[in-house]
């Protein structure tokens, strides 16, 4: 597993044109949008890329056909919003063996506008042990987990809050974020209950938009426009779909297993990180996550936020975009981080660059921590 | 008396599920069975722990505590009717599986819920082919409506 350290790099990463509320494009277009920019930063064509990967709406297949390619590798793992991480793992092994040499991790959503026709799966299972219940979307699942994180390890209300409130400060420094305007502890509290333990700025915003990211080997990738970001690791896991089926809902293990494999082959420590990007669809993912990861102890992961560590000076910034809080979120957000922390590590963050950023960690979780893609980041090999 | 349907029904009744459904209709709590292991849900058909296609049924006590729970403040799906706000729980039975459920007879105010509480079930008659299970706290007297 070592020798996948370091075999592809991030060349290109790009959002579609616009983000945000897109009623006029549909999800093939935001990929092509998205797709086009990425190949763009990279200094490559869209004939040159050979590996097609995605994930959600539209198989390999699809997205292929509409850039006119005919790709000799293609990747459709879906399982979730972290699809886009496991996906740069597995581009990393398949550039690694030469199943192809130029790769596109590519996602297009439009959550918000609902452009498009739905997605047809089997919900048999949910619509006889959930739906029944008033169970239905994620708002719906995850204070389950925050609830019992609160009863055993006594979170509160508060710290939760303290999550938004440190990501909103982000999104502050980011022109391409939905929201501007500072949030405090008080704001969240007395925004409108959706479901408790969260209210509406416990939730994540829904969005249109797309998200591209290119990968080649490091031979190729230091010839290119921007400097190479290396994939020093990478890992992914799975523990349930189900809530009933979560054995610990304070402790998410598809996370650990994600975070060990990628921290192994990347020969790193959970505690060596200096900019840290984490799936935030609601305010209780990223600390349990840090938990998770053994960044912290568990219960400690709301620390981070409160102390102002996760805030810009301070010792581990945490979701420097915005985050799906307070940035974008498509429905699945996991191409965005990784977008992000390529940009800090390339230094073009303006306002919100966190200074020498040299090691960065992606992780992602796909429904309710059910899923886990882990990315170490670097900008040297 | 059966209300006015306020929910989705479940549809499809897949057919490894056929026997809890069959038993609420009845008003047991049935769980499917390893020999080995003990219970498991949901129904499917090996054993999750050990693998076993051994599977039979056994009733449960109706006893069970409660894991986690949230209350919704608004409908979360179109077809979901009851008006909020309303208690979504994850129980877990005293002989071991957990289910999603709703709680009724109490206040839906985080101040009178907590976690590993003791509950018991109470069976909703939703359509003469439709019982779901749902939970109240042990020694709760029925009110009218709920979730
Ligand atoms: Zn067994």
């Amino acid at each position: 597993m070592r020798e996948l350290s370091n075999a592809a790099c991030i060349v290109g990463a790009a959002e579609s044109d616009e983000i945000g509320v897109l009623p006029e494009k549909s999800p093939l277009s935001l990929h092509l949008e998205a797709i086009t920019n990425a190949v763009d930063d990279a200094g490559l064509t869209i004939n040159e890329v050979d590996g097609v990967f995605t994930a959600g709406q539209y198989t390999p297949a699809t997205v292929a056909e509409a850039l006119g390619i005919t790709p000799r590798y293609v990747d459709g793992t879906y399982v979730g919003g972290c699809s886009f991480m496991i996906l740069v793992g597995h581009a990393l092994a398949a550039l690694h063996h030469g199943l192809c040499d130029v790769t596109v991790v590519s996602h297009g959503e439009s959550g918000r506008s609902r452009v498009g026709g739905p997605r047809a799966r089997d919900q048999s299972l949910n619509s006889q042990f959930e739906f029944v219940y008033g169970f239905y979307g994620a708002p719906s699942y995850f204070g389950l987990i925050a609830t019992r994180h609160m009863h055993e390890h006594g979170t509160t209300l508060e710290d939760w809050a303290q999550v938004a409130v440190s990501t909103r400060a982000w999104a502050c420094l980011n022109p391409r974020a939905r929201f501007d305007q500072p949030i405090t502890v008080a704001d969240v509290l007395n925004s409108r209950p959706v479901c408790y333990p969260f209210n509406r700025l416990n939730i994540c915003l829904v969005t249109d938009g797309g998200g591209a990211v290119v990968l080649t080997r490091p031979d190729r990738a230091r010839d290119l426009a921007k400097p190479p970001v290396f994939v020093r690791g990478a890992g992914e896991g799975t523990e349930h779909v189900l809530m009933t089926q979560m054995k610990d809902l304070t402790f998410s293990q598809a996370t650990r297993i994600a975070g060990e494999k990628a921290f192994r082959m990347a020969d790193v420590e959970p505690g060596d990180f200096d900019h840290v990007m984490l799936y935030d669809a609601f305010t209780a993912g990223p600390p349990i996550m840090l938990e998770s990861l053994g960044i912290a102890r568990p219960g400690e992961g709301v620390a981070y936020f409160a102390d102002g560590r996760s805030t810009l000076g301070g010792s581990l910034p945490i979701n420097t975009n915005g985050g799906g809080l307070s940035y974008t979120h498509t429905g699945m957000y996991g191409i965005f981080p990784i977008i992000e922390s390529v940009r800090q590590l390339r230094g073009e963050c303006d306002a919100r660059q966190v200074p020498d950023v040299r090691l960065s960690l992606v992780n992602g979780m796909g429904g309710m921590l059910s899923a886990a893609g882990t990315l170490v980041l670097a900008n040297e090999a | 008396m059966q209300q006015s349907l306020d929910r989705p029904l479940p549809e499809p009744i897949t057919p490894e599920a056929r026997p809890y459904w069959e038993g609420l209709r009845n008003d047991k709590l049935m769980l499917p069975t390893c020999a080995k292991c003990g219970p498991f849900f949901y129904p499917r058909v090996l054993c999750p722990t050990c693998h076993s296609r051994d599977i039979s049924w056994i009733e449960a006590s109706g006893k069970a505590t409660l894991y986690s729970f949230e209350i919704a403040h608004q409908a979360l799906n179109p077809g979901f009717k009851v008006p909020p706000p309303y208690i979504l729980a994850l129980v877990e039975l005293d002989e071991g599986p957990r289910l999603l459920t709703n709680l009724v007879d109490v206040e839906p105010d985080p101040a009178a819920l907590k976690c590993d509480m003791r509950l018991e079930v109470v069976f909703e008659r939703l359509t003469d082919a439709i019982t779901i299970p749902q939970f109240r706290p042990a020694g709760a007297k029925a009110s009218e409506g709920g979730a």
